[in-house]
């Protein structure tokens, strides 16, 4: 079932007594979504991505714009008859049912023709159970599982009416980190299997990046971008996605553009399509600089980081927006801490360039993206 | 679109049903808030009509045209002495009270001493007599002291709650230990550092201890009852049995319910100015009387 | 260091411990003396001989009697219709945006109000003189039926007065307790029951029921506790003399037997209040086991 979004916009009146200026949450938001895909909502806390599932679910009224599911304009249905499950945050698992009572739930809702028999209704909450293995914990209550166990079960209880789409709430965010490494493959594992088009909500970017088909970051209530999480990391539309993007995160620096150079702190540190001069913020992954005896970039080195895998470059430039600049290299490469400075050539597909003013990503041609 | 009359369809219907449910939610409410409001109405109603016009009304109005205030000063011709008597009960047992339970829930929470966990228990198991079965001794002591018809043997048997010294060690269990041994290390002595940092950090139970208090010493009708005869001494609740029985030589109804609004009046203002406060305190203090 | 560390604790208990022994401890020994002391006599603090004398006084004196089947048609009508009434107005206020403060700050009101002051209003609403039949018969009337006098009136309906005003009283806490006990629900449950298409009647059942249950069954014990402990409303509507009113209460047969007109007989009163005592004891401890899976800790 693909989702379509047209025009999505949620406004909240103003809470506090004194500033009753309305909050907008959505803004416009347009997006059709492919059917039996993997989408993540990302951005930070209160970008809307959570206003926006709700939206999605019928729990919130969008205050304009229409939502679509398949041909079928779900706008002002009650989510009851939209035919989706949800996965909230805190699982909300009735503590006083079982498990198995739990998946049943929704199954004992259906009525009419829908309408299951009991041994029916029990088949498909094994069904589900079998679905993220929970099998052998359906007698238990849900404050006898983990946290890991009652995700599992909070899934399987919003598979178990098939719905034609899924939406998970930071399904994530309360579990540690082992597990979520574990249930995000979980989660990606489930998706595949049912084909049930999926969206979910997190602030985690490493976590939308790693299972998503794509990723939709927000903002204050506007989308920046759309994309594939690759596409995305490599060619980010402005400069809050790119700081938003990629652990450890991006360093930003202050440059300039003159004749078809970058300069960054009076060094011409790399070669760049774009004519003419200007003032730009010069994004460049961390993975970007490469260690050279003659490489163009230098900086003040401040230590290093060893990781096992790689080695993070920590060193200071006073062009650099951020206190610290970090590079990471491979092990191979050998660097003297002794050294006071270091000196990086930079890989071009790894910097990126963005105006000063809007912040937009600045295109080889010279235009703004 | 044959789907999408289906959605009208449902649509429709979901929102009927959501608003007979409200129509239904509103019309419950606001009866129980007539069933309510009405004595009061009633009560203040009756207090400004006239002795003459109240009686000759077979068919009780619901209105008056003439009201007159002739009953409140008839009220407070007995009411005054009540309403003192009233508010020195209700100050003194509460100040002492509050002493006497800060002191008791202070040793339970920071002090160590032998025998701790056995008085507490004690202590709790306390909680389950109920004032019926001691009030009768309570009767005979006082009467024995010779302390009827006086303030000490109207207050001094309610000037502890076990339940409120309860309350108060959790509240105060609340509070680090670390701060206890920061201002044993600043050499400041236990009294100091219970009235310094315990008792301003459990303000808000302490708060919520002395709203319930008030409103029971307010309200407290049996123990008086028992314990004055004499007119000079009676609370509120007595005063309205005496007027009621003896009430300004006649059956002066809407003298009565002058006195009646007049005794109300304290807290139900105090109610209206610290709403949040009183509702929050009694629904985290538990059970009245 | 350490003996005068606890002494001092026992100081910080002196004043308690104090109170608490002479109006509590001694009182609750004292009490099972009196009630086997027989023929005691207050004004000459005698009496010739211990015994069940008194509770057997107690339980043949029909006064008692009355008082009993009074209070325990007050219990088994009041506890359920007052829980239930105070339920459904709960959830009718947890629903509800609008208006809602106003609602709840209504409601309370009684909670602040003297019991004997609103009594006294609720008597003449439904009191019958010669001179009006009280708004209550007027309103009777209105619907086309005979005026009674429910305050000198029949039994069932001075009952009838008792049991409304008791439910009137009782409400605004059990209102709070249930609305908080409500709104402390996760909104959560009831979202993800929504998005299954739960009808609003199987989540109450399935789910506020269940989560609210431990605040219910908390204000049924509490509300048993209370009703059997009723006095001052039946002295509020009815005047002291409750005997005459056949209006008794077992609490107010004791306060009879202790003081007033027909008082001065502690032995009596001290065994009416103990078979009281062991009346509430029986309930509750019959309540607690009847819910033993929920554990709830009573205070």
């Amino acid at each position: 079932m693909k989702v379509v979004l047209q025009n999505l916009t949620k406004k909240f009146p103003g809470r506090e007594r004194k500033n009753r200026t309305e909050v907008v949450a959505v803004n416009d938001f347009s997006f059709e979504i492919p059917d039996g895909k993997l989408i993540g909502l990302l951005g930070p806390s209160g970008c809307g991505k959570s206003t926006t599932l709700n939206l999605i679910s019928g729990l919130l009224k969008p205050t304009g714009g229409r939502i679509f599911f398949g041909e079928d304009d779900v706008t002002d249905l009650p989510p009851e008859n939209r035919g989706i499950g949800l996965v909230f945050q805190n699982y909300a698992l009735y503590p006083h049912l079982t498990v198995k009572q739990n998946i049943l739930f929704p199954l004992q809702n259906l009525k009419g023709k829908d309408k299951l028999s009991k041994a029916e209704m029990l088949e498909k909450a094994k069904e589900a159970a079998r679905l993220v293995q929970i099998e052998e914990l359906m007698e238990r209550k849900p404050g006898e599982l983990s946290g890991g166990q009652q995700q599992r079960v909070a899934i399987a209880r919003a598979l178990v009416k098939m719905p034609r789409v899924l939406l998970l709430d930071e399904p994530l965010s309360n579990l540690d980190a082992r597990l979520r490494l574990q249930t995000r493959e979980e989660i990606r594992r489930i998706q595949k299997e049912t084909g049930i088009t999926t969206i979910f909500v997190t602030h985690d970017q490493e976590e939308a990046m790693s299972i998503s088909d794509m990723i939709v970051v927000m903002k204050e209530g506007i989308v920046q971008q759309i994309g594939k999480p690759q596409e995305v990391y490599d060619n980010p539309a402005n400069l809050f996605v790119a700081k938003f993007l990629g652990t450890p995160p991006i360093n930003v620096f202050n440059g300039q553009i003159r004749n078809n150079k970058l300069y960054i702190g009076g060094d011409a540190v790399l070669d760049v399509k774009i004519s003419g001069n200007r003032e730009v913020y010069a994004g460049i992954r961390p993975e970007g600089f490469l260690l050279r005896e003659d490489g163009p970039f230098m900086c003040e080195l401040s230590g290093i980081e060893v990781m096992g895998r790689d080695i993070s470059v920590l060193s200071s430039n006073k062009a650099s927006v951020n206190p610290t600049v970090r590079a990471i290299i491979g092990t191979e490469n050998n660097i003297n801490i002794e050294k006071l400075s270091a000196r990086f050539a930079l890989a071009p597909h790894k910097v990126f360039l963005f105006d000063k003013e809007t912040e937009r990503k600045i295109e080889p041609n010279g235009q703004e993206g | 679109m044959d789907t999408q009359t289906n959605y009208e369809k449902i649509e429709k219907s979901s929102r009927f049903r959501k608003k007979t449910a409200s129509v239904i939610t509103y019309t419950l409410l606001t009866f129980w808030a007539v069933m309510v409001l009405f004595p009061f109405y009633w009560m203040i109603l009756t207090s400004v009509k006239s002795y003459g016009a109240y009686n000759s009304e077979y068919i009780p109005k619901f209105f008056t045209l003439s009201p007159t205030l002739q009953n409140y000063t008839e009220a407070f011709t007995a009411v005054p002495r009540y309403f003192l008597n009233t508010t020195i009960f209700t100050l003194v047992t509460t100040a002492i009270m509050l002493v006497v339970i800060t002191l008791a829930a202070f040793a339970f929470a920071r002090l160590e001493f032998k025998g701790k966990n056995i008085v507490f228990l004690l202590f709790l198991s306390l909680m389950m007599i109920p004032n019926e079965l001691v009030i009768i001794t309570n009767f005979v002591t006082v009467t024995n002291l010779d302390m009827r018809n006086s303030f000490p043997g109207l207050i001094l048997p309610s000037v502890t709650s076990v339940f409120y010294i309860y309350l108060l060690k959790e509240n105060f269990e609340q509070i680090p230990d670390s701060l206890y041994y920061a201002a044993k290390v600043d050499g400041t002595s236990d009294f100091k550092y219970l009235l310094k940092v315990m008792v301003p950090m459990s303000k808000p139970t302490l708060i919520t201890i002395t709203i319930l208090k008030v409103i029971e010493c307010w309200n407290s009708y049996v123990w008086p009852r028992l314990i004055t005869d004499d007119a000079n001494y009676f609370l509120v609740s007595n005063g309205i049995q005496e007027i009621r029985e003896n009430g300004f030589g006649r059956e002066n109804i809407p003298a009565m319910m002058a006195a009646v609004v007049v005794i109300s009046a304290p807290l139900i203002v105090l109610f209206l100015v610290f709403r949040k406060k009183i509702m929050a305190g009694v629904s985290r203090g538990g059970t009245k009387g | 260091m350490k003996k005068f560390g606890s002494l001092k604790a026992w100081l910080y208990l002196l004043p308690a411990i104090l109170f608490l022994g002479v109006f509590m401890v001694y009182p609750l020994f004292d009490v099972f003396v009196y009630s086997f002391e027989e023929g005691y006599n207050s004004a000459s603090q005698t009496y010739f001989g211990t015994g069940m004398y008194n509770y057997s006084y107690v339980l043949h004196d029909p006064y008692f009697l009355q008082a009993v089947k009074n209070t325990f048609i007050l219990v088994i009508i009041t506890v359920p219709l007052s829980t239930g009434l105070a339920l459904l107005i709960s959830v009718g206020l947890t629903a509800i945006r609008p208006l809602r403060n106003l609602f709840q700050t209504i409601y309370f009101l009684p909670y602040v109000t003297n019991t004997l002051a609103v009594g006294l209003v609720f008597m003449i609403l439904f009191k019958k003189t010669a001179y009006s039949d009280g708004l209550v018969n007027l309103l009777i009337n209105l619907f086309g039926g005979k005026s009674v006098d429910f305050i000198d009136g029949p039994y069932w309906a001075k009952m009838f007065v008792l049991c409304f005003y008791t439910v009137w009283v009782v409400l605004p806490f059990k209102i709070l307790i249930l609305t908080s006990a409500l709104s402390s629900v996760n909104q959560e449950y009831y979202n993800a029951a929504r998005v299954d298409g739960t009808s609003s009647f199987r989540i109450f059942r399935r789910i506020t029921l269940p989560m609210i249950s431990p605040m219910i069954f908390y204000l049924v014990i509490t509300g048993f506790i209370g009703a059997f402990k009723a006095y001052s409303d039946a002295v509020a509507l009815f005047g002291t003399n409750l005997n005459a009113a056949e209006m008794n209460t077992i609490v107010g047969y004791v306060y009879d037997m202790l003081y007033g007109d027909s008082g001065g007989y502690p032995s009596y009163a001290s065994a009416a209040a103990i078979i009281l005592f062991a009346i509430v004891l029986t309930i509750t401890s019959i309540n607690l086991l009847a819910n033993k899976r929920r554990q709830v800790s009573i205070l």
